[in-house]
């Protein structure tokens, strides 16, 4: 089990997911410290999609503990973990695509309506959610649904956000203005939690990095040092990040 | 990070294709494109007046019946086959109230006659509210996600329901008479029109207009609109999804006992069995208009009204059956119906 860092936001320890009756995780031990983006990276199959639905409360764990700044939240339901100041961005993006842009964000501006100075801070982030305000989302772009995803998730402060492969499926650009925005959100001291398979976006804006395999973490420590380590990329995740641009 | 700079700054989104954009208004041109050809084919205008009307009267009495179960299909994905008892009980609470207020029915005074409608309605949604509160409770909640259980249990309260009706309101049928300044027609040339039915229409469009006023101008509206499309999101969000359900199935009752109120008049008869009779063409117009969608669900009700009519006047031996025939050929046509509401 992972020491309880005086500066992690959150941690799981010893976590065991059960969706009927396939065992997922098998005893995840994972520390995210505050203020910084861990990624989290993986074979397919390894469970971190299972890690993130579990800390958001969307499955729950069958034995170990999740903790949010000291409290535990195993057992919380998702709406609570979200009011604690979590936020989500799925990774089908889960816009509502019948819903106009504004409204997808009115509906994530939990406490009030939506603060102006924010908004232009959301805009600059992502300009094309300015363009396409009034369009039913359903009828934005891959890369603009996925803005819009995130621009949801920060659309007030918050103090954990957890994003599921943002990059899957989109253009070498638009994944450069995602890196562009997710820089800038981390400017903002959020914490992060990504799980990503392009390995140029994790290297790119990665503080810290945890590599699942079969339903644990198998590899915790600084992007920095993965990054520099081809052959601990190669035995961790199949082939080495530079072969992954 | 700039427009210009952003290589993620889009070019303007091309408006689909013209024949994109005019299939995806299709839907809404049904209704007027069954109006005109039921004219083309019945020929005689009083007789097409007539029979439009009462073919829209129904369909909004429908729509009313019809729109809380929609959502909640499409909140929950739940197969309420109780909401019939609501039309039933419904109906039977509001004669008990026009009964008792015998005097204000038979007034030679609109405003008192409408009051006594109003009366009878407003008891009859608080009585079928409540049961839908707790028929969420105790039969329902149990078996969210399991469908089978769900037709079976829900079936199971709607048989409750109707030996219950049967036991306070006795086993036979009621007669219902309208009130004294709804009964008879306007008679514009050969064109009788049913002032009963100019009502039962201007009702159901006040609450088609509002209930579509509260799902698009309103958070409460929006919360729904987007659990319909996915509820897990919205409670990611840190909404209450089961609370949202819950609002909405008391809401849906409570419109189904209104629905109730409004049958039992057209028909002048009520009988424990309605609901269970009534509850077939609710399902055909749900599954026609797009699980979970209001507005499919208006267009819907409205297609059903009109071909009751339609055929039970151009071919009687077809009326029957005619609804399960506009039904199998809207689902070849589009097979999640009219207006799909998009699952996330």
């Amino acid at each position: 089990m992972p020491d309880a860092l005086p500066d992690a936001l959150l941690t799981l320890a010893g976590v065991h997911t059960h969706i009927a009756q396939y065992h997922i995780l098998q005893g995840v031990d994972l520390t995210v410290p505050r203020g910084g983006l861990t990624m989290l990276l993986g074979r397919n199959g390894a469970g971190k999609t299972t890690t993130m639905r579990t800390i958001m409360g969307l499955w729950h764990a069958s034995a170990g503990s999740v903790t949010l700044d000291g409290r535990d939240i195993t057992a919380a339901q998702t709406p609570d973990i979200s009011r604690l100041g979590v936020a989500y961005v799925p990774e089908n993006m889960a816009i509502f695509a019948g819903l106009t842009v504004r409204e997808n964000l009115v509906l994530a501006a939990r406490s009030g309506p939506l603060a102006d100075d924010r908004l232009d801070w959301i805009f600059g982030l992502f300009p094309a959610l300015k363009k396409f305000w009034a369009l039913p989302a359903g009828n934005l772009s891959g890369g603009q649904k996925q803005m819009l995803a995130i621009a949801r998730a920060v659309v007030e402060p918050r103090d954990l956000i957890l994003i599921d492969e943002p990059t899957k499926g989109l253009a070498p650009a638009i994944v450069q203005a995602l890196i562009e925005a997710v820089n800038e959100l981390k400017a903002t001291d959020t914490t992060i939690l990504m799980v990503e398979q392009n390995f140029h976006m994790a290297r790119m804006v990665g503080d810290t990095v945890a590599v699942m395999d079969d339903g644990r973490v198998v590899h915790a420590g600084a992007m920095a040092e993965l990054a520099a380590d081809d052959a601990l990329q190669t035995r961790l995740l199949g082939l080495s990040m530079d072969s992954h641009q | 990070m700039s427009d210009t700079s952003n290589p993620a700054a889009p070019a303007a989104i091309a408006p689909p294709p013209l024949a994109e954009r005019l299939a995806a208004q299709l839907p809404y041109w049904i209704v007027p494109a069954m109006v005109v050809v039921g004219l083309a084919l019945i020929g005689d205008l009083p007789a097409w007046g007539t029979l439009t009307l009462a073919g829209l009267a129904m369909g909004m009495m429908i729509f009313v019946m019809a729109s809380g179960l929609t959502l909640v299909f499409g909140l929950m994905d739940v197969l309420n086959f109780g909401h019939g008892a609501f039309i039933s009980v419904g109906a039977f609470v509001g004669a008990s109230v026009m009964l008792a207020l015998g005097g204000w029915m038979t007034a030679p005074s609109l405003w008192l006659n409408l009051a006594a409608v109003v009366a009878a309605i407003l008891t009859a949604m608080a009585v079928t509210g409540g049961l839908g509160y707790a028929f969420e409770r105790v039969i329902v909640r149990p078996v969210y996600g399991a469908h089978l259980k769900q037709i079976l249990v829900t079936m199971g309260g709607l048989i409750v329901a109707e030996e219950l009706i049967h036991l306070i309101w006795g086993p036979n049928e009621i007669p219902l008479t309208r009130p004294l300044a709804l009964r008879g027609a306007w008679v514009f040339g050969e064109v009788a029109i049913e002032k009963y039915r100019v009502l039962a229409v201007a009702l159901g469009a006040i609450i088609f207009l509002a209930l579509r006023w509260a799902l698009v101008r309103t958070k409460l509206g929006l919360l729904i609109r987007a659990g319909v499309e996915n509820a897990e999101m919205v409670e990611a969000l840190g909404y209450r999804v089961r609370m949202l359900f819950i609002l909405v199935f008391v809401a849906g009752s409570a419109l189904a006992g209104l629905g109730g109120v409004m049958w039992g008049l057209y028909e002048e008869l009520i009988t424990a069995q309605m609901g269970l009779n009534v509850l077939i063409l609710v399902f055909i117009v749900v599954i026609i208009g797009g699980l979970g969608s209001v507005e499919g669900c208006f267009v819907g009700a409205l297609m059903v009204g009109l071909m009751a009519n339609y055929t039970g006047y151009l071919a009687p031996k077809l009326a029957l059956g005619s609804n399960i025939l506009l039904m199998v050929i809207v689902l070849m046509w589009r097979p999640r119906g009219l207006l799909p509401v998009g699952k996330g």
